[in-house]
């Protein structure tokens, strides 16, 4: 006896909240299957990876700190996403925009001054903003897939970046290492909560979540995007072009990720290093998927991924359980996602049984 | 060797990665199904295979295991896109973070390891000749892949399963209609796609460069995706890119080779560079794309 998929008519709302929780204790049985083949101890690692990151202070102050360029980046893809706009190319908006704020520090050593550090966070968004222009430009133009283009773009940014830090931007002191000179006290954003790395840029991308909310929930061009990622040709009657989405999408997401990339070198980092990204960019893309694509849901979805993110490096050094499980992780708790999420929208019916009504 | 020689006898090994990739793609997206895990499935087909011939396994078995361990990945894509009908474009970036994430986890310990590549087969006398002998002098997955293209190319064209494949995936409610098995048949090209990218990440990390290193496949499953629009679906053209993009891809240790003083990075960029302006050329030709594009690429087929 097979069983049906039927649509429902409406989205079940106890099911957008059940899908996830259900797809991440899949992922999590899923996973630590994988971890008692690789003979890792299964309860070590829960602990390490799932528990850990919250028990303490000091560790949930690193699970924010992490959650800050995933919060503020898949906020922006999201809305992309919305319209049907599939920028994946965050990673190399988030380097261009560590980049742009880098400039600073890099050719203004010794400048001084509040502006400094606010300065550079702006500089960032735009050039994360700029690295988006050319997919833009050769999608609405020429009808190119944004898709492969924004990903290329961030193989090159990697490429650039890895040329600064060997060429121009090494620092001259720094023992030939590829990084820049470390950035001066008015070039960091200001501590948020004392005895942490809690910055600043913690309450930019709560202000970011909260403007992004209006903008899709409850402005006219917000929900225009959206419509116009259901129904592109019922939009193109009302007036509202494809190519205007095409250029807000992807504006707004390259700003977001190129804030990010600013508030990370002027943050935790505190100088541009080959390092500075950790992946966020790809690590984005399933934030803003988990979180159902809205603003709220994303808050909870950056969270949870920022808290693997820091278990990741303690089930390393506790037990052993190597970095890229933390990847295996995540890619396989988007795949239960997309399974679970299906109830949402759809009721599984057995056959010869008639659906209720 | 002169420069010109170096990357006329190399381009074939150099395209082999994008062409059996791409060929794989090609044929799922025929079918009407769009895979963005590609780059994923070549790094879990890589790894695979490098541990297979490091435990001296030989080849052919790494070759096989890989082309299995990428199929059986782009089952678990299938069936989120075909059976649950999820988004898939979302299905393709899952399983191709998944792809990578194995392919890290996996290779962790081969990390900087060696493993013996394969001896090149040459066609006697052609061999021998001035400037493009070396293109007749490759090792035998490269003679199987030019064979293989060729049934490729033959299968879509003039065979009745090429025909249904570009059926279902021109009208796949028509092909239903006729009695044919839409999801069935759209499952059968995925896994041929994951089967093919498999052997893509086998050859790249065996006998290319038979060097493990975490990320080894630099964007290359990408770039095939990229080839597949710029050869808009249709087999001879993916040939013709794929070699293009092994040429490029040499133009580095071919600069090195010439003495070109230029910069390094920039030139690890040229291929990504070169798929962005490619990619443009060809999509700006909308006539083009409609003509020869898959009617229901992406879309889900419910029952």
């Amino acid at each position: 006896m097979g069983i049906r998929m039927i649509r429902r008519t409406t989205a079940s709302r106890r099911m957008a909240v059940l899908a996830p929780m259900g797809a991440l204790a899949l992922a999590i049985v899923l996973n630590f299957l994988l971890y008692i083949v690789m003979g890792n101890d299964p309860a070590a690692v829960f602990y390490a990876l799932l528990l850990e990151p919250f028990v303490s202070w000091s560790s949930f102050s690193e699970v924010l700190l992490k959650m800050t360029p995933l919060l503020l980046i898949a906020q922006g893809l999201a809305i992309g996403f919305r319209a049907k706009v599939i920028n994946i190319g965050a990673e190399g908006q988030f380097i261009l925009g560590a980049i742009f704020a880098s400039s600073i520090p890099v050719w203004f050593p010794q400048a001084t001054g509040g502006w400094i550090w606010p300065l550079m966070l702006l500089l960032g968004g735009v050039g994360g903003a700029l690295w988006a222009v050319l997919p833009a430009f050769w999608r609405v133009r020429l009808n190119a897939s944004e898709i492969l283009v924004t990903l290329m773009m961030s193989l090159i940014a990697a490429q650039l970046l890895a040329y600064l830090l060997v060429g121009p931007w090494k620092d001259p002191m720094g023992f030939n290492f590829p990084q820049t000179v470390m950035f001066q006290w008015d070039a960091m954003v200001p501590t948020l909560i004392p005895g942490t790395r809690v910055n600043v840029a913690l309450i930019l991308a709560l202000l970011w979540s909260a403007l992004a909310y209006v903008y899709m929930q409850k402005s006219f061009q917000g929900y225009q995007l959206v419509v116009g990622g259901l129904a592109p040709h019922a939009t193109a009657y009302a007036g509202f072009s494809e190519g205007r989405a095409v250029w807000l999408s992807l504006l707004i997401g390259g700003f977001a990720a190129g804030l990010a990339g600013a508030a990370e070198v002027a943050g935790p980092m505190g100088q541009l290093q080959r390092g500075i990204s950790s992946g966020y960019g790809y690590a984005a893309i399933i934030v803003a998927y988990l979180g159902g694509l809205h603003p709220v849901g994303i808050l909870f979805s950056s969270l949870f991924m920022a808290a693997l993110y820091i278990g990741g490096d303690n089930a390393m050094v506790s037990a052993g359980l190597p970095v890229a499980a933390v990847r295996v992780f995540q890619g396989s708790l988007l795949c239960c996602y997309l399974a679970a999420i299906v109830l949402v929208r759809y009721r599984l019916v057995r056959d010869g049984q008639e659906a209720p009504a | 060797m002169s420069a010109l020689s170096f990357i006329i006898a190399g381009m074939l090994a150099a395209a082999m990665p994008f062409l059996l990739a791409a060929l794989g793609e090609l044929v799922a997206e025929r079918s009407g199904v769009l895979n963005l895990g590609i780059e994923g499935m070549m790094a879990l087909g890589a790894v695979v295979a490098f541990i297979v011939v490091r435990q001296s396994g030989g080849h052919a078995i790494g070759f096989v295991a890989a082309g299995l361990a990428s199929a059986a990945l782009s089952m678990v894509f299938a069936w989120l896109a075909l059976a649950v009908r999820a988004n898939q474009v979302a299905a393709g970036l899952a399983i191709g973070i998944l792809g990578q994430g194995l392919s890290a986890l996996f290779g962790k310990r081969y990390e900087s390891l060696t493993v013996p590549g394969l001896p090149k087969l040459s066609v006697p006398g052609l061999s021998d000749l001035p400037l493009v002998g070396g293109l007749f002098s490759q090792d035998a997955v490269v003679w199987l892949g030019l064979l293989a293209t060729l049934a490729i190319w033959a299968t879509l064209r003039f065979s009745k399963l090429g025909l249904v494949i570009r059926a279902v995936g021109e009208n796949p409610h028509a092909a239903r209609a006729l009695g044919y098995n839409v999801i069935g048949i759209r499952y059968g090209a995925v896994a041929f796609g994951g089967l093919m990218a498999g052997f893509a990440g086998a050859y790249a990390a065996t006998v290319y460069t038979p060097l493990w290193a975490e990320g080894m496949i630099a964007g290359r499953g990408w770039i095939a995706l990229a080839l597949v629009v710029f050869a808009t679906w249709m087999t001879g053209r993916v040939v013709f890119g794929a070699v293009l993009f092994g040429a490029v891809s040499l133009s580095q240790l071919a600069a090195q080779a010439g003495g070109v003083a230029l910069n390094s990075q920039l030139l690890a960029s040229l291929p990504y560079i070169v798929t962005i302006l490619v990619l443009g050329a060809i999509s700006a030709n909308k006539r083009l794309l409609k003509i020869n594009g898959v009617a229901s690429l992406g879309e889900p087929f419910g029952r």
